[in-house]
């Protein structure tokens, strides 16, 4: 398959990710929402990495994009919970304050 | 209309278009675009369950699909290394982060709402067919269309590139300390404050 399919198939998986963070209103879809961008992202990059100049570097970004994606999640993890225990709700249009 | 019907009509509809894409893939690219259209599916098909389902738990699940099918399609590009990778980090951890969070939180079976989905999905799909179309149209790629020729080794030629002089040695570094500055910043931020394990109602 050409260079076309892949790139279709990133820019389908992104506009899902951006409907599953706009329409449902819950803060474990945002979470799913932005892991389904990243992986996105991860496609183009391994995809235009292999099909144009066989260096490296997009490998080393998708890697590198993983890797943050795992600090992202751990941490979101820990927000969401704090957000739960301070409004007793995961909605993301009630978590309106900065303090206790 | 209840929710069965639903739920047979929107999975009738999904396998429908899964055949239809697998017949398309068979056909423009024999057994490669079998095999590109089979993970193809996978992927977008699981996005699309996930938004679709009520329930958290199981849009959770729904997400592995999508993150087994972007695994696929890195080994149809021949990173194996990365498609491991992916696995072990997204369906092995990720996921399991995920749905730590789904047990942690009360379920709302309520929260999806149809016409809202809908908008949504129209309004983002005619955006990126709007773009898609434009880059289509416009942008001239500096790439050739097939696949250059790759050295052996996946794994081997990934962890050089790390540690040559002129390769990734600092940002590697880099990435290893904010992993761990996140990790340890994520126990803190979630951890039980003294004050919430001490016995409720009893003076202090």
């Amino acid at each position: 398959m050409g260079l076309g399919a892949y790139v279709a198939v990133s820019a389908a998986l992104f506009g899902l990710g951006i409907v599953c963070i706009l329409v449902r209103r819950n803060v474990l879809y945002v979470l799913m929402g932005i892991e389904m961008i990243l992986n996105a992202a991860n496609i183009n990059f391994v995809a235009f990495n292999r099909f144009g100049a066989n260096e490296l570097d997009g490998r080393m970004f998708a890697i590198f994009t993983i890797i943050l994606a795992a600090a992202e999640a751990a941490v979101a993890l820990a927000i969401v919970l704090n957000v739960f225990h301070l409004f007793n709700s995961v909605k993301p249009s009630e978590a309106d304050l900065l303090r206790e | 209309m209840d929710h069965t019907l639903q739920q047979r009509i929107f999975y009738g509809a999904l396998a429908l278009l899964v055949l239809v894409g697998l017949g398309a893939g068979l056909a423009a690219g024999g057994g490669a675009g079998l095999a590109f259209a089979l993970f193809a599916a996978m992927t977008i098909g699981g996005s699309l369950m996930c938004i679709w389902e009520r329930s958290v738990v199981r849009s959770a699940f729904c997400l592995m699909a999508t993150f087994t099918g972007v695994a696929g399609l890195f080994i149809l590009l021949e990173s194996d290394f990365i498609a491991m990778a992916q696995i072990l980090i997204y369906v092995g951890g990720i996921l399991v982060l995920i749905l730590f969070g789904v047990m942690l939180t009360p379920p709302d079976l309520t929260e999806r709402q149809l016409p809202r989905v809908f908008a949504g999905l129209i309004l983002v799909g005619a955006g990126v067919a709007w773009v898609a179309v434009k880059v289509a149209a416009t942008a001239r790629w500096a790439v050739p269309d097939e696949m250059q020729p790759t050295a052996e080794s996946n794994a081997r030629e990934i962890g050089v590139g790390f540690l040559r002089a002129d390769g990734y040695v600092v940002p590697f570094e880099l990435a290893a300390v904010v992993l761990t500055v996140a990790l340890v910043g994520a126990v803190y931020i979630a951890r039980r404050k003294r004050a919430d394990l001490e016995p409720q109602g009893g003076e202090s």
